[in-house]
């Protein structure tokens, strides 16, 4: 905290952290007011009297019922989460193995595969989705949910390799040792010692690989065309605008639910998530 | 163990260790950091691979099997309890992987709380223990397992320095109690000194020598030995053999002493060469008027250090510095000039070259 008179307390403390609170809040309050006011008070000139933009006195649910019922909005979660979870799953599983054995194991080029893993997480998707959308055709899985379960783990699971193989350094070994003189084999001393006490940086890992998936767009984009394949993020822009018309009440409404699942998450882990991150196991 | 040795890429930390280990002893491995130790217990561990020579177990070479296989039981440092666990399950833990019988499990980890009066702490999780009681627990834990043997890897060194006395104790009594053979690793000597039935200093990756506590302390086996063991360190001066007069005379150019008849045969041959003289502190005394004048030296007080049970006098005799531990009684003072009595019979010599004892 910051010592000395309250003057200094509200100007070097309260004021930048209501600044950065208030910057980064208002996005989300602007979609909540905008998902709630109705279209004709959105599409209000500025200088039309009673002019309020922060404000509303009509809220209605109008754009949520559109979204749900004139939308494919459902089908879009639906997908989302489905997609999500598979490959969320899936890197969690291969990061796991993987974070262990660059950990734990002694082999050859252990350190240099590790660099490796990390220098494939730099790649920017945006070169990355040229080739893969070749090989997504060759594999015939375009236009299905396949073709994002089984890409974004190409991001995902080096990131989760990184994230874990982080955290396992910070279990001390001989609790592994303990366990293999104790008379487990080391897949044993694995699963019943080193998962338990690494689960704030597995569920860190999962929350973010979620989040990552959940938010994912250019992948999406590219690998899915019809509507009812689409995720949430290009579901909401590709069709709820149309040419030059910004239907902005539903696509509000979109971001907001959409966003719903990702905050639920979060706080429902935050404190596991922050240890994971911060990491440090105590014997 | 036989000839074993560990090789690091290019550092050769364990070389050609031989040891042989009887039923119920507790031996104890002692020596400076990174001599080796640790590495030779985690060998017998089967933590680390051999890379020459080979350890066995009750006749049986253990090189090649597992940790699990081995029938040992290991206590490190930091205790390494499982921390999602409560400390019943922490001592059944090795007991469940094992097969035990539910019941067999329960009767055990009793048995050892018990022995460890650690019952009310069985529901608690590692974090809500002090070290003393983690401490007990990671004893538990070796305890229930019935081991042949018990590896002890500086088990005491996170403990503050009045509970490590009382384990220290405890342990010794569980050892006798127990009676399963133990190796324990130490870089504390009085801890060595304390609990080995026989202690084994190393240094460098080398065994310097195997003995029990009093022979180390009495009869050390190199300058090395000599300066470990014991507290405070023994005081070294270098002198040359001198014969004159049909005897020996040790001599530098602050202290001149005749060497005493016991010490004169194994000297001999050293005439007109350079040695090392060793004394214990507490082989010093002050010296009163009608000593032999032959075996004293004068010096000057520059520290008392008054302990209770002893003094200790730094002193300076020219350019030496040495400690003498004297009678509790004893006046000197800081400055003074006195003269420091050597008891003839517990003077050390060591080879200026080997620092082998002579």
């Amino acid at each position: 905290m910051i010592e000395g008179a309250p003057w200094r307390r509200w100007v070097f403390f309260y004021a930048p952290v209501s600044a950065f609170v208030i910057a980064l809040l208002f996005p989300f309050y602007w979609m909540v007011i905008t998902t709630l006011r109705p279209d004709r008070e959105l599409y209000r000139p500025w200088n039309a009297p009673n002019y309020a933009p922060f404000w509303t006195n009509n809220p209605t649910l109008e754009h949520v019922r559109d979204l749900l019922n004139e939308t494919l909005f459902t089908t879009w979660m639906w997908n989302t989460m489905l997609i999500s979870l598979a490959a969320t799953l899936i890197s969690l599983f291969c990061g796991l193995l993987a974070g262990y054995a660059l950990s734990r194991l002694k082999f050859r080029f252990a350190g240099l595969l590790g660099t490796g893993i990390f220098i494939t997480y730099l790649v920017p998707q945006t070169l990355l989705f040229i080739p893969l959308a070749d090989i997504i055709r060759n594999f015939k899985l375009g236009d299905s949910p396949w073709a994002l379960i089984l890409t974004y783990p190409t991001f995902l699971i080096p990131f989760c390799t990184w994230l874990l193989m982080g955290y396992f350094k910070s279990i001390p070994k001989e609790l592994e040792e303990c366990a293999r003189i104790d008379g487990a084999p080391r897949w044993k001393a694995m699963v019943y010692i080193i998962f338990p006490v690494a689960i704030p940086g597995i569920l860190s890992a999962g929350i973010f690989a979620f989040t990552l998936s959940w938010n994912e767009f250019i992948y999406a984009l590219v690998f899915l065309s019809s509507p009812e394949q689409k995720t949430v993020p290009v579901g909401v822009t590709s069709e709820l605008v149309r040419g030059d018309v910004f239907y902005w009440g539903e696509l509000m409404a979109g971001a907001l639910l959409g966003s719903i699942p990702v905050a639920f998450v979060y706080s429902f882990f935050v404190e596991y998530y922050v240890s994971g991150i911060t990491g440090s196991v105590k014997g | 163990m036989r000839g074993l040795n560990k090789m690091y890429d290019d550092v050769h930390a364990v070389i050609d260790v031989n040891l042989d280990i009887r039923d119920q002893e507790f031996v104890v491995l002692v020596g400076p950091s990174g001599c080796g130790k640790t590495t030779t217990l985690r060998m017998v561990a089967g933590l680390e691979t051999i890379t020459g020579g080979e350890i066995s177990i009750d006749e049986k070479v253990v090189n090649a099997l597992p940790p699990m296989d081995r029938d040992i039981a290991m206590v490190f440092q930091n205790y390494a309890l499982y921390p999602h666990m409560t400390v019943y399950d922490n001592m059944a833990f090795g007991l469940k992987m094992r097969k035990f019988d539910k019941s067999e499990i329960d009767a055990r980890v009793k048995e050892a709380a018990d022995i460890l009066s650690i019952q009310e702490l069985l529901k608690r999780k590692p974090r809500q223990l002090s070290g003393g009681q983690r401490q007990r627990v990671a004893l538990g834990r070796a305890i229930v397992r019935h081991p042949q043997v018990f590896l002890f890897d500086e088990p005491l060194s996170n403990l503050d320095a009045k509970l490590r006395v009382q384990m220290r104790v405890e342990l010794k009594k569980l050892h006798e109690r127990l009676g399963t053979t133990a190796i324990y690793v130490t870089h504390d000597q009085v801890e060595a000194m304390t609990l080995g039935d026989r202690v084994v200093v190393m240094r460098d990756g080398r065994v310097q020598q195997v003995g029990d506590p009093m022979e180390l302390y009495n009869q050390p086996a190199n300058r090395f030995v000599a300066g470990f063991i014991g507290s405070p360190a023994m005081n070294f001066a270098p002198v040359r053999i001198v014969a004159q007069n049909g005897s020996l005379w040790a001599e530098s150019p602050d202290l001149r002493i005749k060497i005493p008849e016991p010490s004169v045969s194994r000297l001999a041959p050293y005439a007109g060469q350079e040695a090392t003289l060793g004394i214990r502190p507490e082989d010093l005394s002050i010296a009163r008027t009608g000593d032999r004048n032959d075996l004293g030296f004068d010096v000057a007080v520059e520290v008392v250090e008054r302990l209770g049970s002893e003094i200790l006098l730094d002193v300076a005799a020219g350019s030496l510095s040495m400690v003498a531990s004297v009678e509790p009684t004893a006046t000197a003072k800081v400055h003074e000039k006195l003269r420091l009595a050597l008891n003839p019979e517990r003077i050390h010599f060591f080879d200026r070259q080997t620092e082998a004892a002579i």
